[in-house]
């Protein structure tokens, strides 16, 4: 009797004192008790964005919280260099997809978990895959794969018709970034926090040189490098693309970018740093991966089970001199394109998409005039440059209930000229169409019939 | 300072690190978490009996919640998110529900980038010897082509095509541009590769597709030898600006410049 039960009491003693007691910083309608630990394994469906060195961080908290039902997706394979911080990969898995090797190496470990790999690109999978996940949780090293899931994300979230976000069409993710010594954990709720877009502008530039002081001047290692990237690598290989994950290829660069060193008497460069250059490769420390996700994961735990009020809403780490965090307050775009709500446009399936565009006219939110249309990437109607008009003009005597698919409801976004104090200002709306008379069952008979 | 100090009102989420110095913060930190890796990897490394987890699972919490004490240093808003358990449980039923119904149709996904596009795209101001056209339809306007034929200077005449590669995450990264058109100038190599300080070092959110056409024409009009690309074109330029002319012309026709073939853009 006593061996069994120590065990697993001993697996979730720590959870338990977060899940099973009540406390004074707990958020609204926390119901301690076992029945939440068991709902959290239950229904608690977690997606691993990224399988690195914070997303093997992040499988392995979150394995270890008490979540059952885990997915990772990652495009990767495992390469030589990651094996000193990426924990979950050996020697022998070099070459191997990452989100396979890491799923299984912790479903070894951890009793009980199920974890579910995709290898595969984040754009491969169909919207739908996402939408079946309470969280998504984000150990990624770049802001377009970031933008990516995070417009998905926000594509499930839908407003009521006083523009207030409906809370069970939110798809919280919680994101984590390391570079070196420093790094971030944020929560993004769509509808409540600011989403990714809506701060997007407070990264930095990314530093590139000049291509003529790359061609002419060169003055550091990483100029030589990258001129044998840039320029060298088309002038020989005319038309060949260069792939930054072929050896082949970086080795060539390190070659050619060494012999430019030597021309100029420049010192440093170095395989690794080639790489560094060329893939934009900050060294990234383990220590600070393992900090950013456990913060993750226990915002990932608070955002599920309410245990505590979650992350409001970015926090900082600095560990290069001493220890510094920081935890700052960002604010929602209320125009945001991704996460706004957009004005709230209701039609009949009959109307055209010119009578469409002068009813934006008229709209007392909007008064904009000469719009230019377009639904998820398509262009409706362009007013301008001529060419896009003319091959999109026929497009103005159809309904708009037949341009965008014939669904009951859904984003467009419009462009259009506005008056601001008597001064015309270029704008960019979201629009919430919703079609009268139109409702999800009909919707679903027509979708089987086309 | 102030921050660390915030940390000792929270000493019963920490209480490893409250006897020392401040500046011994990091040394725990790193000495914990160093450890969590450490057993991560000795444990998952030897094929022998793995070392308990618990003790990983703890160093975990412990970061958890030095990290919550740190989190907790504000006012706390963010209240609608707590507790989604139970919203998760009822998406699960419905999910099951709804197993039988047919999927929706895959949609495409619109970026932030496209629409800022779309929106430079639709406000293009294009001089009238400018041309814009889209290879791939009017339903991809990030890859596009723009034909430039210069109304004065040394190319007047001359018609030069260029390529935009826009990315998702335009504006935050300048559209890739290249030069489809072979030509004689000291700012564009013989690959197309533009020395356009804006296209590269200079680039802001705040450009346009609009100010980069207008960069391009710019480069057409004033060549400048001083940010050079082909190198023999720009030293002709600085030294001989008259065998300048003449080489430009002969390579706008069809003809060799020094051992260099240039197709007729004329």
């Amino acid at each position: 009797m006593a061996a069994e039960p120590t065990a697993q009491e001993s697996r979730s003693r720590d959870l338990d004192k977060l899940l099973l007691r009540p406390g004074n910083l707990v958020g609204p309608n926390f119901e301690p008790g076992p029945a939440l630990r068991d709902d959290l394994k239950e229904y608690g469906r977690v997606l691993v964005v990224g399988a690195g060195g914070l997303g093997c961080e992040l499988l392995k908290d979150l394995a270890l919280s008490g979540f059952r039902k885990l997915e990772v997706i990652d495009m990767d394979r495992i390469e030589v260099s990651n094996l000193n911080r990426q924990f979950l990969f050996r020697l022998e898995d070099v070459g191997k997809p990452k989100a396979e090797v890491a799923a299984k190496r912790v479903m070894e470990r951890v009793s009980g978990v199920n974890i579910v790999p995709h290898f595969c690109r984040i754009e491969d999978k169909e919207l739908e895959f996402y939408s079946k996940f309470s969280i998504i949780a984000l150990g990624l090293d770049s802001i377009e794969a970031r933008s990516y899931i995070n417009s998905v994300a926000c594509s499930f979230l839908e407003y009521d018709s006083d523009d207030s976000a409906l809370e069970e069409t939110s798809k919280p993710m919680v994101d984590g970034g390391t570079e070196g010594f420093q790094g971030h954990a944020r929560v993004i709720v769509p509808g409540v926090t600011p989403c990714f877009e809506c701060t997007i502008w407070l990264f930095p530039p990314q530093v590139k040189f000049p291509l003529c002081t790359l061609a002419e001047t060169p003055r550091t290692a990483a100029h030589c490098i990258e001129y044998a990237h840039l320029i060298k690598w088309d002038e020989v290989h005319s038309g060949k693309a260069f792939d930054p994950d072929d050896p082949e290829h970086m080795k060539w660069v390190y070659n050619e970018a060494t012999k430019r060193a030597e021309l100029f008497g420049i010192p440093g460069v170095t395989y690794s740093l080639t790489q560094g250059v060329v893939k934009n490769i900050i060294p990234a420390i383990a220590s600070t991966n393992a900090i950013i996700s456990a913060a993750c994961v226990l915002e990932t735990l608070k955002i599920a089970s309410g245990c505590s009020k979650t992350l409001s809403n970015y926090l900082t780490y600095n560990g290069a001199e001493g220890l510094h965090t920081e935890v700052t307050e960002f604010v929602k775009d209320k125009d945001c394109l991704v996460c706004g709500p957009g004005v709230l446009i209701q039609l009949d399936t009959s109307i055209t998409l010119e009578k469409f565009i002068d009813l934006l006219k008229e709209h007392p939110k909007l008064l904009l005039s000469k719009a230019s249309i377009t639904h998820r990437g398509k262009s409706l109607y362009m007013q301008a440059p001529p060419v896009l008009e003319e091959m999109t003009r026929s497009n103005l005597s159809i309904p708009l209930f037949d341009l965008i698919g014939k669904i009951p409801k859904d984003v467009v976004h419009a462009i259009g000229t506005t008056t601001k104090n008597d001064k015309k200002t270029s704008c960019l709306r979201k629009l919430r169409v919703v079609f009268k008379g139109v409702d999800g069952i009909a919707d679903m008979d027509t979708a089987g019939e086309t | 300072m102030q921050k660390l100090r915030t940390i000792w009102n929270y000493e019963h989420f920490y209480p490893f690190a409250l006897p020392n110095l401040p500046s011994r913060y990091r040394i725990y930190l790193q000495i914990l978490s160093w450890a969590s890796w450490r057993d991560a990897i000795s444990s998952l490394a030897c094929n022998n009996k793995p070392i308990c987890i618990p003790t990983d699972h703890k160093v975990v919490f412990l970061f958890s919640f030095a990290l919550l004490a740190l989190s907790r240093c504000r006012d706390l808003h963010c209240a609608s998110a707590g507790n989604m358990i139970k919203l998760f449980k009822v998406k699960e039923r419905q999910r099951e529900i709804a197993a039988n119904a047919n999927g929706k149709p895959p949609v495409k996904k619109q970026s932030a980038g496209e629409l800022r596009l779309h929106r430079d795209i639709s406000e293009l101001n294009l001089q009238k010897t400018c041309t814009i056209s889209f290879p791939n339809g009017k339903d991809d306007l990030m890859n596009f082509e723009v034909t430039v034929r210069p109304d004065e200077g040394y190319y007047l005449g001359g018609t030069f095509m260029f390529t935009f590669q826009v990315s998702p995450v335009y504006p935050h990264e300048a559209p890739k541009v290249k030069c489809k058109t072979k030509v004689y100038h000291p700012n564009i190599d013989l690959e197309g590769n533009v020395c356009l300080n804006i296209l590269r070092e200079d680039w802001k959110p705040v450009l346009n597709i609009n100010t980069i056409i207008y960069g391009l024409f710019h480069l057409f009009t004033q060549p400048n030898y001083e940010d050079p690309l082909n190198h023999d074109a720009a030293a002709v330029l600085r030294d001989n600006p008259k065998m300048f002319e003449s080489n430009v012309r002969r390579a706008m026709a069809g003809g060799y410049v020094g051992q260099t073939l240039f197709p007729r853009c004329m």
